[in-house]
């Protein structure tokens, strides 16, 4: 999957530096809270959430730490398929 | 969250009397409308803190060196695990535990870049260091660069898993045994168990 490019104007758990890349689901953790749709005032809302892997050169390019990566744990919404 | 886009200069305690003043205006409205009071809220705060101490983290990563049954189900579901040795990690929020291992070729880190979220429970209040934007940002883009400011160096041949906790998922690093510490009591291995080697920043 890739996550999607965003710049919301509200509240959001997907972080700039991991918006428009490509990453691998490492874990399905379940329905969570939605943080995004919460702060916008739907206090119940809940989402699917996922670990997503993303190597360190998709992330940074070539300037990355060769080998390592970042795990991080976004929401359904944050996430397309990859073309 | 944009405010702080156009401020980048703003010092991180002008941002924590901002969060500061929003907490007294919170819980006066609370007050006001008799959800609670400012007492009752101290006590829920000290009850929380008398149970969040790095030695639960300890106890845990003790009881995983010497018993592989234990290490096992703590990888596979953090929470039933801690749950074992009585401590309740979802008490207080949905917080779910999972804990990464450092192993030969491997060493894991924790961050939140987003805002400060840390294992409380397991390792009490959060060091200072670990919400300031520079250990945010830089363990994310510079891992290795991260620790060698912590005078923890880690081989070449080895790759760091950086872990951003965006999410209800808290992490701990279970660090590798120390060598030479086969004779010692589960009592003893807890002792050497650090803060730091339970984040990432240092190792056992």
């Amino acid at each position: 999957m890739r996550t999607r490019i965003a710049n919301p104007a509200g509240h959001t758990r997907l972080p700039r530096y991991l918006s428009g890349r490509a990453g691998r689901i490492d874990a399905v953790l379940g329905t969570l809270p939605y943080p995004d749709r919460r702060a916008a005032g739907i206090v119940s809302a809940v989402e699917t959430a996922y670990t997503v892997r993303f190597e360190n050169a998709d992330v940074w390019g070539p300037d990355g730490e060769p080998g390592g990566c970042i795990c991080a744990d976004l929401f359904e919404s944050y996430l397309e398929p990859r073309e | 969250m944009s405010h702080v886009h156009e401020e980048p200069h703003a010092s991180a305690h002008e941002s924590s009397a901002g969060a500061a003043n929003r907490v007294k205006s919170l819980v006066a409205a609370l007050e006001a409308a008799s959800v609670l009071t400012e007492r009752q809220l101290d006590e829920a705060i000290e009850s929380f803190l008398a149970h969040a101490q790095p030695a639960n983290g300890a106890r845990i990563v003790a009881r995983a060196w010497v018993d592989p049954g234990f290490r096992e189900r703590l990888l596979a579901d953090g929470n039933a695990a801690a749950a074992e040795l009585g401590i309740d990690l979802a008490h207080w929020a949905p917080v779910r535990l999972r804990v990464v291992a450092n192993g030969p070729g491997r060493h894991n880190l924790i961050v939140c870049t987003l805002c400060s979220c840390y294992p409380l429970a397991l390792l009490g209040p959060s060091p200072t260091w670990y919400k300031s934007e520079a250990y945010r940002s830089q363990a994310v883009r510079d891992p290795r660069g991260i620790l060698a400011e912590f005078g923890t160096h880690v081989g070449a041949d080895v790759e760091i898993t950086v872990w951003d906790s965006t999410a209800e998922v808290r992490y701990l690093v279970l660090p590798e045994r120390p060598a030479g510490t086969e004779l010692l009591s589960e009592a003893e291995l807890e002792a050497l168990v650090t803060r730091n080697g339970l984040i990432g920043t240092a190792l056992v």
